[in-house]
């Protein structure tokens, strides 16, 4: 066990927010075809509330902070914020799209000793990647700003979503992850929209596709072992729980709300009305979440995949319940071992469903009403 | 011969915090890792760059834990050396302006 994962363990043990994600904005200059935000702002908090919120985390004993949005640098005050957080000692991450990163931007991010930059590339061809950002030379400017932070040194990974509509551009922007001499990570998960409307999800690659990706040893590393049949889970994996959101993790978004993960819209308070530490140690949601083992699911204690599947809580709220199935995970588990899941098993499927033939009601990140 | 005087410093560079009694570092340069036992992050807070290492050795370490003087001061000096090493802790014969990201 490396000693990042050994500390990790060790906050998840303690109930200790070791990792916030926190959305400054959800403004942004992009209008990316598979966003699932409301770009209108409703009230973002001001650099004076956000410096708050930076000293209530730091006291809370987080110590990594990934700044995001939108897109964090359509506020003004952004650099402002990071030179606060890296003054109250937060191992700081960024995830922007770049397009505002020029040479200046780039040395003050180095000089304010940032630790990752990730940057959303969706394909090698600027004709693909502007198609889904919606923003002409936007490809051109996002491979430049790369170059900027890069010739500062500093750690830049590439996030690659793939959909339908790049899905064949994974080895290109792989290729071009190597030659700017930068990580390369791939995420095949499209969220539904914020207001509801799942009509994103029919851009998520089918099911068929998805199973060569997960044969792709340049994507998954060793096949074999990524690819193996599940193990019959044992006493350990029915005790486990799902992930570290709200136990060691937990999303804050523009508006203060806050809630388990950035993918798991269940309002447990907002840091405008309580202080942080009261919305984490005693919201009912956020201990209700924190009380879900692998042996509490509805459907996937009894699934063969219960120790080794990728089930998101939050997306599995999104469909109805959080103890219920995220029928995107399963989908991933059966196309990546070619063994069905109890879910799809219950439903009589010899194939996943995909969610956007799904109609259930979804919850959504909205903000919460702050009385004036 | 006059016993030099060790100043030290936390570099800006630097992520920290403390988990349950222990300080998770982390040098955003490189990303190495590392976490301090107690006596350690003693140490650690106490690199304001104007107390000698002398002084938090005899007035913190000494105070807050049962350790021989010399041998807690030996043990300092090497703790010292090793995060200098990796850009954690700056060290000077003369007092060092703390490091805040600017």
């Amino acid at each position: 066990m490396s000693l990042m994962t050994e500390v990790g363990q060790k906050a998840f043990n303690l109930g200790v927010p070791i990792a916030v994600h926190m959305d400054v904005t959800y403004r942004c200059n992009e209008r990316c075809v598979h966003c699932y935000l409301d770009h209108d702002d409703h009230g973002e908090m001001t650099t004076a509330e956000i410096k708050d919120v930076l000293d209530q985390l730091a006291e809370a004993g987080v110590f990594f902070i990934t700044f995001s949005g939108g897109e964090v640098l359509m506020r003004r005050d952004f650099f402002e914020i990071v030179e606060y957080a890296r003054r109250l000692m937060f191992n700081v991450k960024i995830k922007t799209n770049a397009v505002m990163i020029h040479e200046k931007e780039a040395r003050r991010i180095r000089e304010l000793g940032v630790d990752t930059i990730q940057i959303s590339v969706y394909s090698h061809r600027p004709e693909v990647h502007d198609a889904i950002t919606k923003l002409p030379h936007s490809f051109e400017r996002t491979v430049k700003a790369i170059r900027f932070l890069r010739e500062q040194g500093l750690r830049v990974t590439i996030a690659n979503v793939l959909m339908t509509v790049n899905s064949s551009d994974h080895s290109g922007v792989q290729e071009l992850a190597a030659e700017l001499g930068v990580q390369y990570t791939l995420d095949p998960t499209i969220t539904p929209m914020m207001d509801g409307d799942m009509s994103v999800l029919s851009l998520r690659i089918p099911g068929e596709e998805l199973k060569e990706v997960f044969r792709n040893p340049a994507l998954v590393g060793n096949q074999e072992e990524f690819c193996a049949p599940p193990k019959p889970p044992s006493e350990e994996d029915l005790e486990g729980y799902s992930c570290s959101a709200g136990h060691s993790f937990c999303y804050i978004s523009p508006y203060g709300d806050v809630f388990p993960c950035v993918q798991f819209p269940l309002p447990t308070g907002n840091i405008r009305q309580q202080k942080f530490l009261d919305i984490w140690n005693f919201s009912p949601q956020m201990k209700e979440v924190r009380s879900i083992q692998a042996k509490d699911l509805t459907v996937c204690s009894s699934c063969s995949h219960v120790g080794s599947c990728s089930r998101c809580p939050g997306l599995a709220y999104m469909e109805g319940s959080m103890r219920g199935p995220s029928t995107a995970d399963c989908e991933k588990s059966f196309y990546r071992t070619g063994v069905p899941t109890a879910n799809m098993l219950k439903q009589g499927l010899s194939k996943p469903r995909t969610m956007a033939s799904n109609t259930a009601s979804l919850i959504q990140i909205r903000p919460i009403a702050v009385p004036a | 011969m006059p016993e030099t005087c060790i100043y030290i410093a936390r570099s800006s560079a630097i992520a920290a915090r403390a988990l349950a009694g222990e300080m998770m570092v982390m040098n955003s340069a490189d990303s190495t890792f590392f976490t301090l036992n107690e006596v350690a992050t003693t140490i650690f807070q106490a690199a304001d760059g104007r107390t000698p290492l002398r002084d938090i050795v005899r007035d913190q370490v000494c105070e807050q834990f049962d350790v021989d003087p010399e041998q807690a001061q030996a043990d300092a000096e090497q703790f010292v050396a090793e995060l200098s090493g990796h850009g954690i802790l700056l060290v000077s014969s003369q007092p060092l302006a703390p490091e805040t990201p600017r």
